[in-house]
């Protein structure tokens, strides 16, 4: 397996854009050409599990989305009271304790390959924007649950953002703006961030581990 | 209900390392699975594609 080769103008480049679609469809084609948005091979470094927890975090997330998405539809009498709705309740709440396993397993995997490297920096802050969003996401949804749990969790919340000068405009015990901003505002933000973090690893390929630059310095071959 | 020695519907217990430091038994055994899918992404090996053998 090889890296793509990006020397050449993507396909459909070579023009001079008239209007600002044919401006942004030029400088997202140079951006990311096709072959490094969809590629079909990746470098023989990126065969090892390590890799693999960045797409278990996002195939986490997505089933917290419609597992999430069903919860919204089926609504809390739904899911406090029927054998499905109990299931699909615990099917979000496990998807989101896997969402940050998985998402810790690939923060330590990047930060211990100093993954900020060659030109990395913003696919790495967007990756630290991703995960405090979603510890906003989750602690929206846990004084969401309603039962004495949730209940427990947002009053003592409470105090910590009376404390903290916040309590005025993020109210914890006003349960519409929690229900609001974790099934709408929210999830809007960490999808747009996840989004824009994909973006930029396609931009600018996944990371080589630090043997593999050793290699490459001394002359040596990357091993998988 | 009780899943490998942990009780399901009781308040946890609680390990209490050192005067105010203290981990529940369900979070040390979750941070623990974290910690051992960390250490098995770096020693399983990867299993070759078609293309590869």
């Amino acid at each position: 397996m090889s890296a793509p080769t990006t020397d050449r103008p993507a396909a459909g480049t070579e023009f001079e854009p008239t209007t600002w679609t044919g401006s942004i469809r030029k400088r997202w084609l140079n951006t990311l050409p096709p072959e490094k948005m969809l590629p079909e091979n990746q470098p023989s470094y990126v065969a090892s599990w390590i890799y693999v927890f960045g797409m278990l975090t996002i195939v986490a997330l997505l089933i917290v989305l419609v597992s999430g998405s069903i919860l919204t539809v089926g609504g809390v009498q739904w899911f406090h009271t029927s054998s499905l709705g109990h299931f699909v309740n615990s099917l979000h709440y496990w998807s989101v304790q896997l969402f940050f396993m998985f998402m810790l397993v690939h923060l330590a995997g990047k930060f211990w390959m100093a993954a900020w490297r060659g030109g990395r920096a913003l696919t790495w802050m967007t990756g630290v924007a991703a995960f405090l969003s979603s510890v906003g996401v989750a602690f929206t949804g846990y004084t969401i649950t309603t039962n004495f749990n949730s209940q427990w969790i947002a009053f003592e919340a409470k105090d910590v953002m009376n404390a903290a000068g916040v309590g005025a405009v993020f109210n914890v015990a006003d349960f519409g703006q929690m229900v609001l901003l974790h099934v709408m505002l929210l999830p809007v933000v960490l999808g747009v961030i996840v989004v824009a973090h994909v973006l930029l690893v396609r931009k600018h390929g996944v990371v080589p581990p630090l043997q593999a630059i050793d290699n490459e310095i001394t002359g040596g071959v990357a091993s998988s | 209900m009780e899943l490998w020695g942990v009780s399901l519907d009781q308040p946890a217990t609680y390990w209490q390392i050192w005067e105010w430091v203290s981990v529940s038994i369900p979070n040390l055994l979750w941070i623990l699975a974290m910690v051992g899918l960390f250490v098995g992404a770096l020693l399983i090996p990867f299993p070759k594609g078609k293309d590869e053998s």
